[in-house]
């Protein structure tokens, strides 16, 4: 299997960092370290505080998992939470029932598969994220992944940037066709070509949700590869020294690229960069590196399947859910006879993103069988089985369906992005999730009729459910005492990303599943042939969104 | 409207996080229901006592909230109260 | 009290003086960047050890190429969760040159002194108390390898690894 594999530096290193966290538990357990003093420390680790325990959230670093980490992850789950996992937009896992006290054996076990919880909270780098299709995908121009672990490395545990004025979030993407939501990302890793077709990256800088929606702009073109480390080390110098530290909602780099002006930003990276002199050399990224880290994510060497297709359109023709769960579900590969699998995890009714231990299991034992053992998270908080055989196809299918994996609606209206909301969170101002049910609910029936939909909800502010980006976009608020919950339209993630514009007055909770059903109409009444949701918005604007519900009100 | 608001005291278990309620002298329950409630004119009061102790503190970060009675039960006031003390409000997923 | 970067505890043999105050003859003192930026004259006489206190939104540009001067640099955490006195620090050594003593004053606390050591910091003012208490000396030692280049020059786990594969090419 080709995935990165810890050498014993890497063992130590966690190992290390495993025993540091267990003496910080042990002092707080004992008095030593007030909760005010502990609770960075805990977020530095990924322990949160929660409504109803502590919230471990464990990195998975570009998206890639393994079946023996995925196996990790579900023992994790069945011994020390209630037998389940949520899968976030930020392509990591989550535990809602943890305790304290456990928490330092839970990574320890966890380390023992090269996981970890390093950094998935508090003012630094977050668990670095990517194309879920990476290494699959036909359209890349190289594995995003290799630089992925590069930068995971270099960012753990970094002397200079652990205390910024903020979280920083770095996604890569390799693929022209944008699956890693670049721009809403506090730094963006574009791999491209220059005109002497040498690789290199075009580093975007201040996208982000929350408060504040604003999307990345490009800060260089073109940075070297060999260059990046360096480059990145004076993006951030600037901002752990200029960046906003009096006001939590003006912290992100996002709003100091808006004060400065990107020019001005620009200007002072690239003082900045000027100015590094022997710190470009010990920052220097050479091929060689690069090398040895691409031949630890070397493709799998997929057998001769081109035979495949004929079998897989024998079952397509004779089972038309089996063809349906295809046409949704099933994504092309770069590898003849070869496809991406996307599992869905949002089967109507269910709560999104969450997992069982049981389905953690089956799809690792899967993976195992089809997939050269490797299993994909999706920001969509969706799984994939990156490699499978078309002739395997259907068998999968049906193994899956059996677990409820199998629901046919990837990129439809019931595929929903939604975080956990006030069933969970400390810093909800409404539920989430019933919403999310409720809506997928009554949107299966009519899902294929509407064609791609993506429908996105987050509890508050804080934006972890992406609603700013979606093509329906529902923020839950507080009024009064009672759920409201502000609706938009016409956001985007991929490379034409948008901000939706909103469409009236909050409404009732009870009221949103009837409002997003006037939205859709207007949608389906006013758009021409291959437009998708956000086209249509950009060609009609938002009054006739607005009209329809004025009209119904 | 017109039930009485009482006041009580609530937290999450160092040890474990969980949600407990303050009963007085030290001690914390997992159940609202022997909860001490109080006037609102003594929820400082009370506040202040849940506070005491030397570290390690019991609960993390108390915190005085509102509640009303309906017979046996307490009710806490807000919904967000009512999650904590009830749980969620959706099933979730088992092994 | 300070505890050292190599775990050793010792008191502080340096006088801090507040912008009024006026130093004795030949006594080791500490200034603000205020004063120091005001009266720069004054100082240069070098008939004392002289140190500098500065605060973490000075800009590199202003106290970097006047930085070997000194003997002392106090750089200061206000709270332990601002970090730009790292990015300073990082900057005084690996750029300006800087080679006498930096100095973490503030709110400094056990966790972050590895952060701290690794940026070039080779003293902390702490409690002493709680620091012997909690074994603070401990906390530089919680790790053997850095993914990281810093300014303790240690080799990097990148450039070991390199050299490993060369060696083991020839
Ligand atoms: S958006 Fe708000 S409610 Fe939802 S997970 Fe994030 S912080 Fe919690």
């Amino acid at each position: 299997m080709a995935l990165y594999r810890y050498d014993e530096f890497d063992r130590k290193f966690l190992e290390e960092r495993v025993a540091q966290y267990r003496d910080q538990v042990r002092r707080r357990l004992a008095g030593q370290l007030s909760e005010d003093e502990f609770r960075s420390l805990r977020l530095m680790n990924g322990l949160y505080l929660q409504l109803h325990a502590y919230m471990l959230r464990i990195s998975i670093p570009y998206g890639t998992l393994s079946s023996a980490q995925l196996r990790g992850l579900a023992h994790v789950a069945r011994r020390w939470d209630k037998g389940y996992g949520h899968f976030t937009t930020r392509q990591n896992i989550q535990y809602h029932w943890i305790r304290l006290e456990d928490t330092p054996d839970i990574l320890a076990h966890l380390a023992t598969v090269q996981l970890h919880g390093i950094q998935t909270s508090g003012n630094s780098f977050r668990n670095i994220t990517t194309d879920p299709f990476a290494g699959a995908a036909a359209d890349e121009i190289e594995d995003p992944r290799p630089y992925g672990e590069i930068v995971r490395q270099w960012s753990a545990l970094h002397p200079e940037f652990s205390f910024l004025p903020r979280k920083f979030k770095i996604v890569l993407n390799a693929a022209p066709d944008d699956r890693a939501a670049v721009k809403i990302h506090d730094l963006g890793l574009n791999l491209r070509r220059n005109e002497k077709g040498e690789l290199g990256f075009e580093v975007l800088v201040g996208g982000g949700l929350g408060r504040t929606p604003i999307l990345a702009q490009t800060v260089r073109d073109f940075v070297p590869r060999r260059d990046v480390l360096a480059y990145i080390t004076a993006c951030l110098r600037v901002y752990n020294q200029y960046g906003r530290r009096d006001n939590l909602f003006k912290s992100r780099v996002k709003i100091l690229v808006q004060s400065l002006g990107i020019e001005k930003y620009r200007q002072e990276v690239e003082a900045e960069y000027a100015a590094m002199g022997v710190e470009r050399e010990e920052l220097d990224l050479p091929d060689a590196v690069v090398a040895a880290m691409q031949a630890q994510f070397a493709a799998p060497s997929y057998p001769d399947a081109s035979g495949d297709e004929a079998e897989l359109n024998q079952a397509l023709a004779a089972e038309p859910d089996f063809a349906r769960w295809v046409k949704y579900n099933v994504k092309p590969h770069k590898a003849a006879g070869h496809a991406i699998v996307v599992v869905s995890l949002k089967q109507p009714g269910k709560v999104t993103g969450d997992c069982s231990a049981s389905q953690m299991e089956l799809l690792a034992e899967l993976a195992d069988r089809l997939s050269f053992g490797e299993i994909r998270i999706t920001h969509d908080q969706n799984m994939v089985l990156p490699h499978v055989r078309k002739a395997a196809l259907y068998d999968l299918w049906l193994q899956l369906g059996a677990a409820g994996l199998a629901t046919p609606n990837i990129g439809l209206a019931s595929d929903i992005i939604c975080c956990p909301g006030m069933d969970y969170c400390s810093l909800a101002t409404a539920r989430s999730i019933p919403i999310a049910q409720a809506l997928a609910t009554n949107l299966a029936q009519r899902e294929q009729e509407i064609g791609p939909l993506q429908i996105k909800i987050s509890g508050c502010i804080n934006a972890c459910g992406h609603h700013h980006v979606g093509h329906i976009g529902i923020l839950g608020l507080e009024k009064n005492g009672a759920e409201s919950y502000q609706i938009t339209v016409g956001g985007s993630d991929n490379a034409q990303a948008a901000l939706g514009g909103i469409v009236g007055p909050a409404v009732a909770a009870h009221e949103v599943t009837a409002t997003v059903d006037r939205l859709i109409d207007v949608y389906l009444r006013l758009r021409r042939d291959g437009e998708q949701f956000p086209d249509t918005y950009r060609r009609v604007g938002l009054a006739p969104f607005k009209e329809a519900l004025v009209v119904a009100r | 409207m017109g039930d009485p608001v009482f006041r009580l005291v609530t937290g999450n278990r160092l040890r474990d996080g969980k949600v407990i309620y303050f009963v007085g002298a030290g001690v914390w329950t997992p159940l609202i229901a022997e909860a001490r409630l109080v006037e609102e004119w003594d929820g400082a009061a009370l506040l202040a006592e849940a506070q005491a102790g030397p570290p390690p503190h019991p609960a993390i970060a108390p915190t005085l909230i509102e509640a009303t009675r309906d017979g046996e039960r307490v009710v806490p006031v807000t919904l967000r109260d009512r999650i904590r003390a009830g749980g969620p409000t959706i099933a979730y997923a088992g092994g | 009290m300070l505890l050292d970067r190599n775990g050793g505890f010792r008191p502080d043999s340096w006088r801090h003086l507040a912008d009024d105050e006026a130093p004795a003859d030949g006594e080791a003192v500490t200034i603000s960047f205020k004063r120091w930026q005001a009266e720069p004259e004054r100082w240069s006489d070098r008939t004392r050890p002289l140190g500098l206190r500065l605060s973490n939104d000075v800009p590199p540009a202003a106290f970097g190429p006047a930085a070997t001067r000194f003997a002392l640099i106090v750089l200061n955490f206000p709270r332990f969760i601002d970090g730009r006195a790292y990015s300073q620090a990082r900057l005084l050594r690996g750029r300006f040159g800087f080679k006498g003593e930096l100095r973490a004053g503030g709110n400094v606390l056990r966790d972050q002194l590895m952060f701290m050591a690794r940026c070039g910091f080779d003293s902390f003012e702490v409690d002493a108390e709680r620091a012997r208490a909690e074994n603070w000396p401990q906390a530089f030692r919680e790790f053997e390898q850095f993914y990281q280049p810093a300014a303790d020059r240690r080799e990097t786990i990148l450039r070991q690894r390199l050299r490993s594969w060369q060696t083991a090419a020839e």
